[in-house]
């Protein structure tokens, strides 16, 4: 029995896999990939679908950077950088030099074509539309994010390209040799602004009213996507017809200037939908009595608090996803990482554009009327009396961050006005009459070429991390980029009120983004003008990405970096104006005072300072109002026509 | 086996044989030159700034050999022999390219064969006539008349006219030690301009008795300047 046992169960072992019907071997289903129909019947596979394409979502300026085109060089571009260029600021990191070294832009910068991505977006539109084992509720939401996400990333090609192929719904190739079915020309550039504010008015219902929901699309987020194209569209559609070279005969660059009106009309409705608190109980953040720190905190709040952010890209720490922005930019000399610091440098012409409190402008006061050094007790009075927003955004010589002062000064003045001063702060030298070697230029900058130390003589403080270790390349920072927020909303709504000569209500608006940063002496109707909007936004929305595309859209881009050094007196005349020349990062250095037995010993004088490695001029080209597009695109199909002038 | 002399040198031989196909393109030869001009009179522009675009026909893909004109209006550009097309894109230069419709350029068709020189004839919006440039005590001081070349309807206006001087040759906008503009509301073409500027002698370092000056105009919705040839002069 024992002998005939074995072999049976072998025969048997044999046998009985090979009883499967023979059209069956092979169909096993696989487990690494998820069928479409078992991705779409379970909420959370979707959102782990839909959380690609959040991430995949495209931003100017972005607090952890972004992956450069293969196409374009490939290279990663930090998040610090993003924020940098414009005059608005210095980069103090020897490999970046070349941002204030250049004297053009080429015409591709800031392009982008990433039919891919639209592809996915068709794609999980299509799917989730079929699906049929979602709740209704559940599978209407997705869709709506789908199409938001599509919608803002069509916006963000207008921005930049100009009209460019739209393309809804998934394109497939037959293998049959003919491409001509899969290329498609430009649309003209209103119709993509036109479909991304249909888009926005379909689906602004589907989405949730959720004042604490902000990483996911909501109804408010859609609406602000749709007050920016459609007052991005009424400006090109104004201001395009001091540019009448910038278009192209077929509408691909360049709306009518008839269509302007329609547009403010839209912008206006959809920024009063958001601020009528239909979309939820969004406001501007005053929380903290300090109204610098107040503005400071928009961007580091991520409490329920803060309900004037709407729509932003978030961040975990100690959970896989952090930047650092925060490593990058911290100040040198409590920096938590070694020489890991001080990159972006916000440039005094910045700086002198925040207004004093009773609604004028005016240079940093440097000298008197003889033009005489002003000496002041201490470096932050130099500041008194501005809009708050200012040491919201940047941190002043002597500001605080984390509790700490920054140590900003670059060196001794003399009686006979030499100066004495070191290549690093850890260089001590002997002053004249003493004996003892003593620091004779800040710990935090400014010297010339010393990178990662400010250059300019100001530290970024917008979206500065000021939680304990955040500056660590380890933990690294959570702060959230904000895409939309109801500060922006204000000043959309204000302009579009303005643009259609509603200056009343225009100033309703303005002027509740202005108080809130301390300026509370109100604008009349009559104070309205196109340079103050434009002064507006340039010191509320610094450093997120805006100023790129508000000088663009206005047309003055080519004028305000127009290819011409600035010089000193361009820096200190004519702020507040729209087309004030931009084209260098000034600087404000600090330099203390030694004069034995004077009152003035010790005290602080301010000089103007070009940081020396700004060689380069910044000249927008007519060619830079839209992007190139690139030669194997042009090759690949014909239809498409290329930017004017370029 | 002994690896002998006779080895190595079999082996050097088979790596030099094994290389002696024809792997790859010869570099271009012909070279094709030339010199903007205005019925024979070169123009000059700010370097780098004024591009021009070359493509070849039924060679590969359609992108653009690109260059741009230097501060004399000489361009140059080696090329193989075949046959090319020559443009200007819209908008570029202190003159009139001629556009079949708005926004696409008219091209000159180039065939190569060997070295061509091939001065490219544009009409400028204006010229800089009889410019004078002096210099004597630490000032330099240009004359120098605007003629209205464009005087119908695509006739543009003066944005304004400047002095530009470098310590180098390389003079403009964007290359200067020191600059003068006049607004182009007081220049009256055909009529003589004058302009002067004090050299900052400070910033020449190390120093040196000689500038280089250059007249530039800008024209009123043109992005590119014109500019007088430059010269050198002591002061």
């Amino acid at each position: 029995m024992k002998k005939i046992l074995l072999p049976t169960i072998l025969v048997l072992l044999l046998v009985f896999p090979g009883c499967k019907k023979d059209s069956n071997f092979l169909n096993i289903p696989p487990i690494q990939v998820i069928p479409t129909d078992v991705a779409f019947s379970d909420p959370a596979l979707v959102i782990s679908i839909l959380g690609d394409l959040y991430n995949r979502q495209l931003d100017f300026s972005s607090l952890d950077g972004y992956l450069l085109d293969p196409n374009d060089g490939g290279s990663n571009i930090a998040g610090w950088r993003s924020f940098a260029d414009f005059g608005e600021s210095f980069p103090s990191e020897a490999g970046s030099y070349s941002i204030v070294q250049k004297f053009n832009w080429p015409y591709n910068s800031w392009w982008t074509w990433d039919y891919g991505y639209i592809r996915d977006l068709n794609l999980f539109i299509q799917r989730d539309s079929a699906a049929t084992k979602l709740v209704d509720t559940i599978r209407t939401r997705f869709l709506a994010e789908g199409r938001f996400l599509r919608a803002n990333y069509y916006f963000d090609m207008v921005k930049r390209m100009g009209g460019v192929p739209l393309i809804l719904s998934p394109l497939e190739y037959d293998y049959k040799g003919n491409v001509s079915s899969l290329q498609f020309p430009r649309a003209k550039e209103s119709d993509i602004y036109d479909f991304v504010i249909s888009e926005a008015e379909a689906i602004k219902n589907q989405l949730p009213s959720d004042v604490n929901e902000k990483s996911r699309a909501t109804k408010a987020a859609a609406l602000a996507m749709e007050a920016r194209a459609a007052l991005y569209a009424g400006s090109i559609a104004k201001y395009g017809v001091t540019t009448p070279q910038v278009s192209l005969g077929g509408g691909e660059v360049g709306i009518p200037a008839s269509k302007a009106a329609d547009y403010y009309t839209i912008a206006l409705r959809a920024a009063g939908e958001i601020i009528d608190g239909s979309a939820g109980p969004y406001a501007l953040y005053k929380v903290l009595p300090d109204l610098s720190n107040n503005f400071a905190a928009i961007f580091t709040d991520k409490s329920s608090v803060n309900q004037e952010a709407i729509f932003e890209e978030d961040f975990k720490a100690n959970a896989g996803k952090t930047h650092g922005f925060t490593t990058n930019d911290q100040p040198y000399s409590f920096s938590d990482e070694g020489g890991d610091a001080g990159r972006l440098n916000p440039s005094l012409n910045l700086v002198e554009s925040f207004e004093l409190l009773d609604n004028t402008y005016a240079p940093i006061p440097t000298t008197d009327g003889g033009g005489n050094p002003i000496p002041y007790t201490n470096p932050l009075d130099i500041f008194a009396g501005r809009d708050a927003r200012l040491a919201g955004t940047v941190i002043l010589p002597n500001g605080v961050f984390k509790g700490t002062h920054v140590d900003i000064w670059a060196g001794y003045q003399l009686a006979d006005g030499s100066i004495i001063t070191s290549d690093v702060a850890g260089t001590l030298k002997v002053l004249p009459g003493t004996s003892e070697l003593v620091q004779v230029v800040g710990k935090d900058g400014p010297v010339n070429g010393l990178e990662y130390r400010t250059q300019s003589g100001f530290y970024i403080r917008k979206w500065l991390d000021p939680t304990v270790g955040s500056g660590r390349r380890g933990r690294g920072s959570d702060v959230p980029f904000i895409r939309y927020r109801m500060g922006e909303v204000l000043l959309n709504a204000a302009e579009a009120a303005f643009e259609l000569g509603q200056t009343g209500v225009a100033v309703g608006y303005i002027n509740q983004v202005r108080a809130r940063a301390g300026l509370v002496i109100p604008l009349t109707a009559g104070d309205l003008t196109f340079d103050r909007i434009v002064h507006e936004r340039r010191v509320e929305l610094a450093f997120e990405g805006h100023i790129l595309f508000d000088m663009k859209r206005w047309r003055i881009a080519t004028a305000v970096w127009d290819g011409n050094a600035m010089t000193k007196a361009d820096l200190l005349s004519n702020i507040g104006s729209a087309t004030k020349r931009n084209t260098q990062p000034w600087g404000l250095w600090p330099y203390k005072l030694y004069l034995p037995g004077n009152p003035d010993n010790g005290k602080w004088i301010f000089k103007e300072t070009l940081p020396a490695a700004v060689t380069g001029i910044d000249r927008f080209r007519l060619g830079n109002y839209y992007s190139a597009i690139n030669d194997n695109i042009l090759a690949a199909n014909p239809k498409i026509i290329r930017q004017p002038n370029q | 086996m002994k690896i002998n002399f006779f080895h190595i040198s079999f082996i050097a031989l088979a790596c030099i044989a094994s290389s002696c196909k024809k792997d790859n393109y010869k570099a271009p030869t012909a070279q094709l030159s030339g010199q903007l001009q205005y019925n024979g009179e070169s123009i000059g522009v700010e370097r780098n700034q004024v591009p021009f675009q070359i493509f070849q026909y039924g060679f590969g893909k359609v992108g653009a050999i690109n260059g741009s004109f230097a501060q004399d209006g000489s361009y140059g550009s080696l090329l193989f022999n075949g046959k090319y097309k020559f443009l200007i894109p819209s908008g570029q230069g202190p003159f009139i390219w001629k556009e079949l419709s708005p926004g696409v350029p008219d091209s000159l068709d180039i065939t190569m064969n060997g070295n061509q020189t091939l001065n490219i004839e544009v009409t400028p919006y204006y010229m800089i006539r009889e410019p004078q440039i002096s210099g004597s005590g630490g000032k330099i001081t240009a004359t120098f008349k605007a003629e209205k070349i464009i005087v119908n309807a695509g006739g543009k206006d003066i944005e304004w006219v400047s002095l530009y001087i470098n310590k180098d040759q390389f003079v403009s906008g964007g290359d200067n030690l020191a600059k003068k503009d006049s607004s182009g509301t007081a220049v009256v073409a055909g009529t003589s301009i004058t302009l002067s500027v004090v050299v900052p002698t400070e910033e020449i370092v190390p120093s040196q008795n000689y500038v280089y000056a250059r007249i530039g105009l800008k024209v009123l919705g043109a992005e590119d300047m014109i500019f007088s040839p430059p010269q050198k002069v002591s002061f």
